[in-house]
């Protein structure tokens, strides 16, 4: 078995980074700060190169949409083990206004192009928390789909897929060709060593236009505004034991 | 029409009223309810609160053998009539074939707002829908601001986004901390209508094959009124007891957990709070052991009352508690149990 895997890659601001909403509220500030790969989509890079690893995969690639930069999250992904990268290239200002629903359609054109039998991703981007894409290019493709995988087993025709739940665990199992999304603890990533970033320079790296794919990027939604959310009064710290009880009990929680 | 002359006639009814009782006619919202084919999952009393702000709310009672689900959903206030669907092809509620379910209803229904509860269920389920009526989504609704404009929060919860869709349909999932749940009203007679399930249903891609799901008699993490947390600091499992005796001591609360608590097997993933997790809005959070990444703020920061014990006076966590107590967990929780008790 030699499955082709695509692993969409999202450039995001770094998790660790405070962000901060522009003064005119039309979105947060992005220029000079430090970008990093999703968190989530390094887990679905780590799962597909460990599939590699198991000889149940044959090539990886990885995907990306949006602006130039996001060939150093591509980049990045080649280090990780990644065989080969697609960028898709949508200017800063049309893919700002982009949402998960016209993503969808990239990447299911990109699987159909590719002749894709296991499509990763991540369970959610931390930039817009959204927790779509998977969910929509899985009925763009209609395949089946497996969202917030913490353990992934490939069988001879299908994917046995423990997801976690509201209540607790559960397990599925989904025909091949499908969708899985990864969760945090599906797995620990590793970490792109000195040798695989010199390697990866020389990994092949396409370039594609949204328009060639025949995709419509019309926006559906649009955004009215991005504000601070409220600042919590600033509390006081307290003493003793007792102290804190009496305080609870005075506000009638205790 | 008869009623609308009479509605004319009135001098109670602005003609701004009668516009928006003509618009709230037209205006349908299907909730799809999460259950376990005997109860409701809590938060479906939320996501029926905002559902009714966008008109006429039928439910949607999707399982296998899940005619008490049916029934107690057709209690809750502001529901106008449950449909129920129960078959085999739904055991283990499978994307895939809840998916060609609503598919099929809203062919015959055509209903403006289709919307789920922001949790395992409705993210898995809403977003797929939504692709295959070529819509767009809107995840995680904090505020409706009319039919079409909708606030939302982005970046774990450190922006505020307001968004207006331009779909004739929309799809969203709504997160339950920030809308009243409805009332439960075990008098009002509100229809059960049998969906008929001729198998067309089965997409045949997916299979449900087991689950095993953390029972526990404690209130439910997003509607708990006391919740105690714990972090890495907790240093093991055992070590949870603690902050069970607290939350038995606070009246009984849910105990939750940061994901480096999970992580080090402390507890379930299904306790984790934050950005990832479960989102929280208790009337007392207590975080024991908890440092404050962003990613755990994000999933209880709407909390009335903070409470932070923590050994180290720098940690985050103190930037948002109200109450604030620099010592060592392991004295200052067992000390607090036995004061509430007493």
């Amino acid at each position: 078995m030699s499955l082709r895997i695509l692993v969409g890659c999202k450039r995001v601001i770094d998790y660790a980074v405070k962000i901060r909403v522009k003064p005119d509220k039309t979105g947060v500030v992005t220029e000079g700060v430090k970008h990093s790969m999703n968190p989530f989509d390094e887990i679905a890079v780590e799962e597909a190169i460990r599939l590699k690893e198991k000889k149940v995969a044959g090539e990886i690639i990885a995907l990306s949409c949006g602006p130039s930069q996001c060939q150093e999250t591509l980049r990045t992904a080649l280090a990780m083990g990644a065989d080969k990268a697609i960028h898709v290239e949508i200017p800063s200002k049309e893919y700002d206004a982009l949402q998960p629903f016209q993503i969808s359609k990239i990447i299911a054109a990109v699987v159909k192009k590719e002749n894709i039998d296991l499509l990763l991703l991540g369970k959610q981007a931390i930039d817009d928390d959204c927790n779509q894409t998977a969910q929509m290019t899985a009925a763009q493709l209609l395949w089946p789909q497996a969202t917030f995988a913490s353990k992934l087993d490939i069988e001879k025709n299908f994917a046995l897929v423990r997801r976690e739940v509201d209540g607790g665990l559960e397990t599925i199992k989904v025909k091949l060709p499908a969708v899985v999304t990864a969760d945090l603890r599906l797995n620990e990533p590793r970490y792109a060593t000195l040798p695989n970033i010199m390697k990866a320079k020389k990994k092949p790296l396409v370039k594609l236009l949204a328009s060639s794919l025949g995709v419509d990027l019309t926006a559906r939604q649009e955004v009215v505004s991005v504000e601070d959310p409220p600042v919590r009064k600033s509390g006081h710290k307290v003493e003793s034991v007792e102290e804190l009880v009496k305080d609870l009990k005075k506000l009638g929680l205790a | 029409m008869a009623m609308s002359n009479l509605l004319l006639k009135s001098k109670f009814f602005s003609k701004n009223s009668i516009a928006r009782l003509c618009l709230q006619r037209f205006k349908s919202s299907l909730v799809v309810v999460q259950h376990d084919n005997v109860k409701f999952a809590p938060a479906t009393l939320n996501a029926v609160t905002a559902a009714s702000k966008l008109g006429e709310v039928t439910c949607l009672v999707a399982g296998h053998q899940c005619n008490q689900a049916a029934t107690e959903v057709s209690k809750i206030t502001n529901v106008k009539k449950v449909l129920l669907a129960d078959s085999e092809i739904f055991k283990g509620f499978l994307a895939e074939n809840m998916t060609n379910l609503v598919l099929k209803i809203q062919k015959q229904s055509n209903f403006t707002n289709i919307i789920s509860s922001a949790d395992s269920f409705g993210r898995n389920l809403i977003p797929r829908i939504a692709a295959m009526l070529d819509c767009a989504s809107i995840s995680d609704v904090t505020g409706i601001k009319s039919e079409d404009t909708f606030v939302r929060t982005t970046y774990a919860g450190n922006a505020i986004q307001t968004v207006r869709s331009k779909d004739n349909i929309k799809l969203i999932t709504v997160r339950g901390t920030s809308f009243e749940p409805s009332k439960l009203d075990g008098g009002a007679n509100v229809p059960i209508e049998k969906v008929e399930v001729d198998g067309s249903e089965d997409a045949k891609l997916s299979e449900f094959v087991s689950q095993d799901i953390h029972k526990s008699d404690r209130p439910e993490l997003g509607s708990a009124k006391v919740v105690v947390s714990g972090g890495r600091g907790m240093k093991s499992g055992e070590n949870f007891n603690m902050l069970y005796d607290l939350a038995d001591a606070l009246g009984g609360g849910a105990v939750g957990a940061t994901r480096a608590a999970v992580d080090a097997g402390f507890v379930p993933n299904d306790l984790q709070i934050g950005q990832t997790g479960k989102i929280v809005a208790p009337a007392l959070y207590i975080a024991v052991g908890i440092s404050g990444a962003i990613q755990h703020l994000a999933g209880m920061k709407d909390s009335k009352v903070i409470v932070a014990i923590n050994k180290d006076p720098e940690a985050p966590i103190f930037q948002v508690a109200d109450y604030g107590i620099v010592a060592d967990l392991f004295k200052v929780v067992p000390e607090m149990t036995s004061m509430l008790k007493k």
